[in-house]
């Protein structure tokens, strides 16, 4: 929850030190699943350096209703990744009639940062070998028809936790 | 729009989550979640996950200079401009972004059999067209060398699974055979992405495939 505080200050009032924090805990994070994903240390430096800023930049964009600030963040990450690394286009769906323009619900983005808290806790909780298959899909390593067999994980019980929150906001703004 | 009854599957939400999907299969996992609000929120769930798998690394050490090199970079950009979001058109806006406009503007070619098709540039990993298949004409009959994933976006059809309408997605792969056929009464538009050549069963669209780069 402190670092949609910490987004809103950013957004708000271009807080450095607001924005320092969220670097120092983020930025090894972002460079470590980076070089996880093969890219180089120099490399993952860089783009490290370039999510960051545009955190910054679309700052105005978060919306903590629909995001943790570390999902938003895995996001910007994952696709200055197929962009760098992988020298592809990324289609993006249409955005939702709805804007972060709109205030939200204390209550859901309260409730949507629990969900995702705990969704990291039993992800962490799971036996290493099947924590191991959802790590490399997400570094890249698994191709579609080998995820196809990580996907019967009791992954789905885990992702209902965030499929209440996710219903219960859609249908609030419909 | 009538309900859509046919989804992406799991294994797809979570590889256009992770990335690792050829960009045609992104455009038509980012088109149906455009029209799908079920999908939209599986797709929140998988970012959910690939944003626990990136917290929950172990730091990687950045050089001194990183936070001073990054508020140089803010320094030089500071802020995105809000862009005003573009006049709705009639396809969904990823979709939009590969016509270059609107179903109006896209370049038909004649494949035979009164079909037409618009294949979109992408990267080589798999090959993205759109079909428009008149009211009540049959597709060649085919087998699969890998995924075929095929979204309609206006009109139905019919094969040996199901009926798909607008907004449901087949996810075909090798052990599927079929012969899709347009229902009566509205042609029928489709995205469809492969990441392996067809395989025919008659010769005529043999002789044809390298023509229409199936
Ligand atoms: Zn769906
Ligand atoms: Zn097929």
């Amino acid at each position: 929850m402190a670092w949609v505080t910490h987004l809103a200050a950013i957004r708000d009032n271009q807080d450095q030190s607001a924005f320092a924090e969220v670097f120092g805990y983020f930025a090894p994070r972002v460079k470590a699943f980076l070089m996880k994903s093969g890219a180089s240390p120099d490399l993952a430096e860089d783009v490290t350096q370039e999510v960051m800023a545009t955190l910054w930049r679309k700052a105005h964009m978060f919306d903590p209703a629909k995001a943790s600030v570390s999902t938003w963040i895995f996001t910007i990450a994952r696709n200055r990744r197929i962009d760098v690394l992988r020298k592809q286009r990324r289609p993006e769906p249409e955005d939702l009639t709805w804007g972060p323009e709109a205030e939200p619900d204390q209550e859901d983005v309260l409730a949507l940062q629990q969900e995702s808290a705990q969704l990291g806790e039993a992800i962490a909780a799971l036996p290493d070998k099947q924590r191991e298959l959802i790590v490399r899909a997400y570094y890249g390593e698994l191709t579609h028809s080998e995820i196809a067999d990580a996907t019967g994980l009791p992954l789905g019980t885990i992702k209902s936790r965030i499929r209440l929150a996710l219903d219960r906001l859609r249908h609030q703004l419909k | 729009m009538n309900e859509i009854k046919h989804h992406l599957t799991d294994a797809l939400l979570m590889a256009y989550s992770a990335g690792s999907l050829p960009e045609g299969f992104n455009l038509v996992v980012a088109t149906h979640i455009s029209m799908c609000d079920e999908c939209r929120a599986r797709m929140h769930e998988f970012d959910t996950v690939g944003g626990a798998v990136m917290d929950a690394e172990a730091p990687e050490g950045l050089s001194d200079g990183s936070f001073a090199a990054t508020l140089a970079l803010i320094a030089a950009e500071p802020k995105d401009a809000i862009v005003a979001k573009p006049a709705k058109g009639d396809l969904p806006a990823p979709l939009q972004d590969y016509v270059g406009g609107n179903l109006a503007d896209v370049k038909w070619r004649k494949v035979g059999g009164g079909v037409r098709q618009a294949i979109l540039k992408t990267d080589k990993s798999a090959s993205v067209r759109l079909l428009h298949i008149p009211a009540g004409a049959q597709m060649p009959d085919h087998g699969h060398r890998g995924t075929e994933l095929t979204l309609v976006l206006q009109g139905a059809f019919k094969d040996e699974t199901d009926r798909f309408g607008a907004g449901d997605i087949e996810v075909a792969s090798e052990d599927d055979h079929h012969q899709p056929v347009a229902e009566m009464g509205q042609d029928c538009i489709c995205l469809a992405a492969t990441d392996a050549p067809l395989r025919f069963n008659s010769w005529i669209p043999r002789i044809a495939q390298p023509f229409l780069r199936i």
